[in-house]
């Protein structure tokens, strides 16, 4: 499947080190192509409700890979008991149904165990309205999971073995609803 | 014109029913059946044959749109339509829309007077905003004054329309100073027919009503009760501002895709929709959204000919509209099918739309 992994914050390392994780993890699942787009890479505008089209540039072409994929991983710290404003703002530079027909996956890295329910109550709900097919149960990693050079609790490397399964069989299952649903149109 | 309308509104004579037309916004995308596209020539030559073919199948309006991006072919459309005006003889020519925000209206205005001396008075203009955004970098307008330009060129625009000679002063153009504008078109008025374009903003249906121009209304899918309050605040804001709504009339616009087979109009047309859109917007034309036209109450205007009739009648019920045209040839659908379509519509569709919407006798 055509899969997008995004790294949601352009401050820290530990969203982009379990993303990173989680990327070289489907790549070794081998079948899949795979981007990763690192928002700390990009120097996104702020939305202005135009076309994502008409952003131009890389702006343009790293939404258009996120448009493109059938399956997404997205990865996010907690700010100030929220998502960061940088992923909000990748959220609003896509189409109001811009994940119709895509299955999201979740990983949410955090200071503490307090923001648990934080991607529960403040990111799905942009991702329903998005239109997402989304896997109900995401990873939540703390500092405590991480040494120097990624993720070294085998807790957290399970759970996002799990994750990645779960999101594909989700996927895959949704396809062939959808399939269904389209064949039942007759045309 | 009514004395309490200043503006100029198009001769739609309702005895003969509501006018029924075709637009095209000039794309040029591959035919989704055998992934190829046409060269921009032929595409701009098919199109001109489209116009005279639906001339002769008794169609009232050909309109041709503006759109400065990728996949489209219609960035000089006036140049288009002033082939039309060369190539046909009774059929009405208008654009659809011209994206005032990013052109000199003075230019616009001699342009379509232009093509309205060669066409013996068949011309009409109708201005809008563009829902992509590229061309105000292509043109070199800022994309932060989107409202501001659309508003101040559409109102000079007009007053150019209205005075041959025009004393203006704005704030995105330099100023006219009793200049002449020329040429005129060759009518009591010696102006033509302006239209605003209005899409999803009720805001939008808003000022046009409040300006007493006519509106065109762009409707793609959905209930066509939903489009109804766009109509609703136009007709109140004219009736607030004091102009006289008799004479204010309302187009609509959207697809219109027919087949004898109503399946079949689904089949083959969606795969035009849906591939065009994701080529020009972005993302495709959701399946279950499409598939909803075939209920009567949707605006999407395809399927086999009796349904199609009996649709575009209940959008006359709820709108009241003058005029109706539709969009049968995005998004790659070859000349030949395009001609079919034109045939079934012309046969089946046309006169049985026009039948019954005639006016009563009037006094």
């Amino acid at each position: 499947m055509k899969v997008a992994v995004i790294s949601g914050s352009v401050v820290g390392s530990k969203t982009r080190k379990a993303t990173t994780e989680l990327a070289e993890k489907i790549k070794a699942l081998g079948g899949h192509e795979l981007e990763y787009i690192d928002l700390k890479e990009y120097d996104f505008p702020f939305s202005d409700g135009r076309n994502y089209l008409d952003y131009g540039g890389s702006t343009s072409e790293a939404l258009k890979k996120i448009m493109d994929a059938e399956v997404i991983f997205i990865g996010t710290p907690i700010f100030q008991a929220s998502i960061p404003g940088t992923l909000k703002n990748l959220f609003d530079l896509l189409p109001a149904d811009g994940f119709r027909d895509k299955t999201v996956g979740l990983v949410v890295t955090a200071g503490s165990l307090r923001h648990y329910l934080v991607a529960e109550q403040q990111l799905k709900p942009i991702l329903s309205y998005m239109k997402a097919n989304i896997v109900q149960s995401y990873v939540y990693i703390t500092d405590l999971d991480f040494s120097k050079e990624g993720i070294e609790s085998d807790d957290i490397l399970l759970r996002l073995d799990n994750l990645i399964d779960s999101t594909f069989n989700v996927a895959s299952a949704q396809k062939k609803v959808i399939q269904e649903y389209s064949d039942s149109f007759g045309f | 014109m009514d004395s309490r309308n200043r503006h100029i509104v198009p001769k739609i004579d309702l005895k003969n029913g509501i006018e029924f037309g075709i637009y095209t916004l000039a794309d040029h995308l591959p035919n989704p059946y055998t992934k190829e596209r046409i060269s921009a020539g032929q595409r701009i030559k098919d199109i001109i044959e489209m116009g005279r073919y639906a001339e002769q199948a008794g169609f009232d309006i050909f309109q041709v749109g503006e759109s400065h991006q990728d996949y489209f072919v219609g960035q000089a459309h006036t140049v288009i339509l002033s082939a039309l005006a060369q190539a046909t003889k009774t059929i009405k020519l208008s654009s659809g829309s011209t994206i005032i925000s990013t052109s000199d209206p003075v230019r616009v205005f001699e342009d379509a007077a232009t093509i309205d001396l060669i066409s013996d008075g068949r011309m009409e203009l109708v201005a809008g905003r563009a829902s992509r955004v590229g061309l105000y970098d292509l043109l070199g307008y800022n994309l932060d004054d989107y409202e501001a330009l659309f508003e101040e060129k559409f109102k000079l625009l007009l007053e150019i329309n209205e005075n041959e000679y025009v004393n203006w002063q704005g704030e995105y153009r330099a100023p006219l100073k009793n200049a002449h504008v020329i040429p005129r078109p060759d009518n009591e008025q010696k102006g033509l027919p302006i239209w605003r374009a209005v899409g999803g903003a009720l805001a939008s249906a808003y000022k046009a009503g409040q300006e007493g121009v006519p509106m065109y209304l762009a409707h793609l899918g959905g209930p066509a009760e939903a489009f109804k309050s766009r109509v609703d605040v136009y007709r109140e804001a004219a009736v607030q501002a004091g102009h006289d709504v008799k004479n204010l009339p309302i187009a609509t616009a959207g697809f219109l895709f027919a087949h004898e087979n109503m399946i079949e109009a689904y089949k083959q047309y969606y795969p035009h929709i849906n591939e065009g859109h994701m080529k020009t917007n972005g993302s495709g034309f959701p399946k279950a959204a499409f598939n909803e036209g075939k209920d009567r109450r949707s605006v999407l205007n395809v399927g086999d000919p009796k349904l199609i009739v009996e649709k575009i009648l209940y959008q006359h019920e709820l709108f009241n509209n003058s005029r109706y045209i539709g969009q049968l040839d995005f998004g790659g659908v070859p000349l030949d099918d395009v001609k079919r379509n034109i045939d079934i519509i012309g046969e089946k569709i046309l006169p049985e739309v026009k039948k019954h919407t005639r006016t009563k006798e009037e006094e």
